[in-house]
């Protein structure tokens, strides 16, 4: 298969304006399937989460999941939506191995919720609205491998593998409305999008929503116009980008490639496309031709739900605070600026700055730790920082033995990576190392006498006045006590035995 | 309503994987353009103000509590499929290439 020609990403932006359209599907974090009292749970022996709904064996008969209801209506909630009165459920037909039913049971002209908004805020604080047209429930379908083939891929496959423990798993779909405007920052918006979605539903408590298990996955729609022209062009749907950066990219690419069939003349086609991670680009899906021919029809086995005020309200009365509202307050809390509170968030260390606060330590002295230490030790052994193992209570610890004068900065960063390699606590490591600050001035003087000695020439240059040379001293004090002395104590006491003002 | 055609039978059956003759196919236009005249009254007697209905039933609501029920082994999902392997049900090749 032959690569797509591209064209730059500045040409692109140039000479055509990008609208956008994403197709959020969520995964429910339910004890069971939507339909059926199978479990929903990630990662079992193939084919054992599963019952004859899921199977869509003859005869069965499904009965809705309460909980998904109400997960459901909650998400709706916190995307600004309003809640239909009465929804059903509808059948969309296709033949296809990961849907044993030959349907799969979804929502079609009355989801449970539409007409939202989720104001997504960029890196450098603009705020952006998104429009959400509607976000319907369905279910998940089951999950294929395919073998055979050179790459894994359904291209070239000889045969496929199905498991259905995923088949039947509750799911919303998000969808949004067009979205015009974004120019050059598309491909940051829509990761931004994705992001808050997820962040929207963990907040909820509704969805695990980790996007490398499937549990939040994107099609991402992008199409070009030139710049001034009302109708839009000719989309393409880019199906399952299953990372933030990804979806970033696959945006990106996308807007790229229409870019260059626009200039050589060519209509863009509509049709899916496949997100490669390897080589970051996009293949046609080469979608059957009576893909959009689902024939929905009303579900006969499901009847109405009826989502009363009442039962809307007091579900609303239980949303907790959303994302944006809470980082205001934090922010506002610890007195951050914008953009100290900005790198927090980028760094993902804000669950933990806000721990570690609660823990007892001083904002400025939660910052300076995840920061200054942590995020760079997180990005060495490539996890997220949340995860390098840092108990709020271990810099709480490590910062008092600090301000109380026991150890000093450098041996803090040490005794925080004994806790990391798993060596016991700060104060543990603090009495195994023998690490402290030696205040005690006479074995001090004794050493700074011996470094004198051992240098009359700089001696001498500091009794002359050339007070900088001092450092050479400290130096050789510090080496001499192997970095336990306060180095700012080592300088006045070197400087008083030499009779010069500091 | 638009009335249905040998045609829209034909790409009906088509979608639903159905085989059909050619004289099935005349015949079956002829039986759902009259069962599609006749699902029009109704669209004639109910005015503006009544709702489409999707079930007959005067039910709403019926849920189930999100608790966990009974399954199947995977031998006996795979029970009845023609084909399998380790516990998965092995189908042929999805796309049509070429």
């Amino acid at each position: 298969m032959s690569a797509d020609a591209t064209i730059s990403f500045d040409e692109a932006m140039e000479k055509y304006d990008p609208v956008l359209g994403f197709e959020v599907h969520v995964e429910l974090n339910t004890k069971t399937k939507m339909f059926s009292s199978a479990p929903n749970v990630f990662g079992d022996e193939p084919n054992t989460n599963v019952n004859e709904v899921d199977l869509g064996m003859p005869g069965v008969l499904p009965v809705v999941n309460r909980t998904a209801i109400e997960s459901s209506i909650k998400i709706g909630l916190a995307l600004n939506c309003k809640i239909a009165e009465s929804c059903t459920f509808a059948r969309k037909q296709y033949f296809y191995p990961d849907t044993p039913k030959n349907f799969q049971t979804s929502q079609y002209e009355d989801p449970i919720a539409y007409d939202g908004h989720l104001d997504i805020e960029l890196s450098d604080g603009t705020i952006f609205r998104v429009e959400i047209e509607r976000a319907h429930m369905e279910e998940d379908a089951g999950k294929l491998t395919h073998m055979g083939g050179a790459t894994g891929r359904i291209q070239g496959a000889d045969y496929s593998l199905v498991d259905y423990n995923r088949s039947g798993v509750p799911l919303v779909e998000i969808v949004t409305k067009p979205i015009e405007g974004a120019g050059s920052r598309a491909p940051e918006l829509a990761k931004a999008y994705v992001a808050a979605v997820r962040e929207i539903v963990k907040n909820l408590g509704v969805s695990d929503a980790k996007m490398e298990r499937g549990n939040v996955r994107c099609d991402a729609n992008v199409s070009l116009r030139p710049h001034g022209r009302e109708r839009f062009g000719i989309r393409s749907e880019t199906k399952n980008v299953n990372s933030l950066r990804a979806v970033e990219h696959a945006v990106r690419y996308e807007i790229q490639r229409h870019g260059a069939v626009l200039d050589s003349g060519e209509p863009v086609i509509q049709e899916t496309r496949h997100w490669h991670e390897d080589t970051r680009t996009t293949t046609s899906g080469r979608a059957k031709s009576d893909a959009d021919d689902y024939r929905y029809f009303p579900e006969p086995d499901l009847v109405p739900i009826v989502a009363s005020r009442e039962w809307v309200e007091e579900l609303r009365a239980t949303l907790p605070e959303p994302p944006a509202a809470r980082r205001k307050r934090l922010q506002a809390g610890w007195g951050y600026s914008d953009l100290e509170f900005r790198d927090v968030v980028n760094a993902g260390v804000m669950d933990e700055i806000e721990e570690t606060i609660a823990a007892g330590a001083t904002p400025t002295v939660a910052r300076k730790w995840w920061m200054g230490e942590i995020v760079g030790r997180a990005k060495n052994a490539d996890v997220d920082p949340g995860q390098l193992g840092v108990d709020p209570a271990t810099i709480v610890e490590l910062n008092k033995m600090v301000e109380d004068g026991r150890i000093n900065n450098k041996m803090a960063t040490e005794v925080l990576d004994g806790v990391l390699a798993g060596e016991g606590t700060p104060a543990e490591i603090v009495e195994k190392r023998g690490l402290a600050v030696v205040s005690d001035d006479g074995p001090l003087l004794e050493a700074i006498d011996a470094a004198l000695a051992a240098q009359p020439g700089v001696a001498d240059k500091i009794r002359g006045g050339k007070v900088q040379a001092v450092g050479a001293i400290v130096g050789a004090v510090m080496k001499a006590t192997r970095g336990q002395a306060d180095a700012g104590r080592v300088r006045e006491l070197i400087l008083e035995r030499l009779g010069v003002e500091g | 309503m638009a009335a249905i055609n040998r045609d829209d039978v034909a790409h009906l059956a088509q979608l639903a994987h159905i085989e059909m003759s050619a004289e099935e196919l005349d015949r079956m236009a002829g039986e759902l353009a009259v069962i599609v005249e006749s699902v029009k009254s109704v669209s004639e007697a109910a005015g503006d103000d009544v709702p489409a209905t999707s079930h007959p039933l005067p039910l709403t609501n019926v849920f189930r509590e999100d608790v966990v029920g009974h399954t199947f082994t995977a031998e006996q999902a795979l029970s009845g499929a023609p084909d399998a392997y380790e516990g998965r049900f092995k189908v042929p090749a999805i796309l049509d290439e070429g």
